[in-house]
């Protein structure tokens, strides 16, 4: 390990690149649709990822960094040579941070899940041999790429049948929306809570029962629930606005809920794919730290995570913004009440996900919850053609990253090798 | 450079508010058809000219939206209403302001001249065929309402009763007609009689307002049954 220092200071450069191109990419699809339905300026949500980004990068981020390190390639391989660990990782990272840059460019949908995982196969493949890839890991991931996207599907196809069933089909939306929209409130609180409490902050060092985290979670709900009502009770209705659009004041009382989902959204995509930056830099620093030996799980030192949410938020503040503000603009297919179904969906399926260990997909679970509200005849229209497209690019994302990795590999490998 | 987020390029362009814009510009180039009648049935020509001009203009931009909507249709099978649908209501919005064009057009052309006893029924017929085809653009209205709620609940029952209203105004012109004709046929044989054999054919396109008016409701029904 004669290079250690720069190889500290190359991956710690390399996971800010990534985390960057996380935050600019990814985020500016996870806080579009409350941008796009008006519920939030972009200005507001670029505040509201910062905040919650981080929280659920720092707090909940532990459990998916296991998964992308160290559960998908042979550790055992490695134990004579942890260089090729350090050279693969600081590969993988610089693949998938290029490609997400080159994709952004082109504004190509890609997956910065994707991305991450195809370089690591790519760089184990090649690097260390098709054996030392555990493809039943892979498998398993691949098979969350359909998964996550259908069960956030479902999600939102029900949530959005509850609200056309609760709220918009009823006698008096508006009455009922003041009703309702306190209970979404809570489940919105809880959900994100309770699996926060259960499998996120274990890593913290946070040992609480199940009995109680339910408890914190019920207490957490509540209290989103009464600030969601002390907002909606601020809210000013005009009758005037509602005689061209029925649901214009409904929609403001949506408003309020699309706020608290994006919070969500914000915190669940911080918790999963603050993974996708840092695993591997966390990985280089466990192997150099304890002078050389591959250990098959490490722990996720502090700064690691903080570095990463740190490196999201600036990519969202500098690129995102952009991104943010276009999507702002001239779209009116989607309404607070679509955009609410869609988004729950999505944060829940990537909370859940994140729990269990599975790096999915922010951006497959939100095409997902789009879907759903589409298929509940929520949206006016889908274009069809452009899901194609996307359904197109997570196939491709794949060998991008392996064969961008696979040349960084080598390349590394003839430098300090 | 930034890119658009895919997950609003996933929104196709709806064909709910076209559809609106549409109806909304058939209705102000058939609402002219009244200051028309009363400038013809005052013999007042110049001021007819200029509104059949205004009649011909509304109905040029109403055939610019038809033919965007067209064009830009989306194709995709996840549309909250049938495409079929949504064309054969363009369709029927369309022939709605061709035909007022028609209508201005044809007396104007003929300078015709109506019989002062029919003039007020005349009128009358015409304004309850207005109120059917203003009718039709109140339920048109209701579709953005109706994706929102997915095609469900109080909504529906709300945009059926104005189908039924709808109905019971194109039953009321119905009615007009026989007797904006049956006072014709009691001049008829004082005038000449290539004349009258046109103003039977107005009195006729006239009707054909509140008729095309009900098809676009009906259509509208169609999208509710699916």
């Amino acid at each position: 390990m004669e290079y250690a220092t720069i190889y500290i200071v190359l991956a710690v450069a390399f996971g800010l690149f990534m985390a960057w191109g996380v935050g600019a990419n990814d985020v500016a699809n996870a806080m579009g649709t409350s941008v796009g339905s008006g519920a939030l300026t972009a200005r507001q949500a670029i505040v509201i990822a910062a905040i919650f980004e981080f929280t659920g990068a720092y707090l909940a981020g532990g459990a998916v960094t296991e998964t992308i390190r160290s559960g998908m390639i042979d550790a055992n391989l490695l134990a004579g040579q942890p260089e090729l660990l350090v050279y693969g990782m600081l590969a993988s990272l610089l693949a998938a941070a290029i490609w997400l840059l080159v994709a952004s460019h082109f504004g190509w949908p890609v997956s910065t899940t994707h991305s991450i995982v195809g370089a690591i196969v790519g760089f184990a493949a090649v690097g260390l041999g098709m054996e030392a890839v555990k493809w039943g890991k892979i498998g398993s991931i691949v098979m969350s790429w359909v998964i996550s996207p259908a069960l956030a599907g479902i999600i939102a196809y029900w949530l959005f049948q509850s609200v056309q069933k609760f709220i918009l089909d009823t006698e008096n939306p508006l009455k009922n929306a003041k009703r309702y929209v306190p209970v979404y409130i809570f489940l919105v609180g809880f959900i994100v809570a309770l699996v926060t409490l259960t499998k996120g902050l274990k890593h913290v060092g946070l040992h609480i029962s199940t009995g109680q985290s339910y408890l914190y979670a019920v207490i957490t709900g509540a209290v989103t629930m009464l600030i969601g009502i002390y907002a909606i009770s601020r809210l000013r209705f005009d009758p005037k606005a509602d005689r061209d659009f029925h649901f214009a004041n409904v929609e403001k009382v949506f408003g309020v809920l699309m706020i608290v989902t994006a919070c969500a959204m914000a915190f669940a995509h911080g918790s999963n794919d603050v993974a996708n930056a840092v695993g591997p830099l966390a990985a280089i620093i466990s192997v150099i730290q304890s002078g050389g030996e591959v250990a098959s799980k490490a722990a996720m030192p502090a700064w690691v995570l903080l570095l990463g949410g740190i490196g999201i938020v600036f990519g969202l503040a500098t690129f995102g913004y952009k991104v943010m503000a276009t999507v702002g603009r001239g779209i009116t297919e989607l309404t607070p009440s679509r955009g609410f179904a869609a988004t729950l969906a999505a944060a829940g399926t990537v909370v859940l996900a994140s729990g269990t260990g599975l790096p999915i997909s922010t951006t497959h679970t939100l095409v997902g919850g789009v879907l759903g509200v589409g298929l509940a005849r929520g949206i006016a229209a889908l274009n069809l053609e452009v899901v194609r497209a996307i359904f197109l690019s997570w196939i491709v994302t794949l060998p991008a990253g392996a064969i961008l990795a696979i040349v960084f590999f080598f390349l590394l490998k003839g430098i300090f090798g | 450079m930034a890119p658009k987020s895919f997950v609003f390029s996933m929104f196709g362009s709806s064909p709910v508010s076209p559809l609106q814009q549409h109806m909304g510009k058939v209705q102000s180039c058939v609402q002219e058809i009244i200051p028309f009648l009363e400038a013809a049935l005052a013999q007042d020509w110049t001021r007819a000219r200029e509104v059949q001009k205004r009649i011909a203009v509304l109905e040029g931009e109403a055939d610019a939206l038809k033919k965007e909507l067209r064009l830009h249709l989306p194709r995709g099978w996840m549309m909250p209403v049938s495409r079929r649908d949504v064309l054969e209501a363009l369709r029927m919005q369309d022939k709605i302001a061709n035909k007022t064009k028609d209508i201005a057009g044809l007396i104007i052309g003929r300078r015709m001249v109506f019989p002062a006893e029919i003039a007020a029924k005349l009128l009358e017929f015409a304004r309850r065929c207005i109120d059917a085809t203003a009718q039709a653009q109140l339920a048109i209205n209701e579709l953005d309402e109706l994706v929102e709620t997915g095609f469900r609940g109080h909504e529906v029952e709300l945009v059926e009763k104005m189908i039924t209203e709808l109905d019971a105004i194109e039953a009321d012109t119905d009615a007009l007609q026989v007797e904006v004709r049956d006072l014709l046929f009691a001049k008829e044989k004082e005038l000449y009689a290539v004349d009258v054999m046109f103003m039977y054919n107005v009195i006729e396109w006239i009707g054909d307002l509140g008729d095309l008016a009900q098809r676009v409701g009906s259509r509208l029904l169609m999208m509710l049954a699916r």
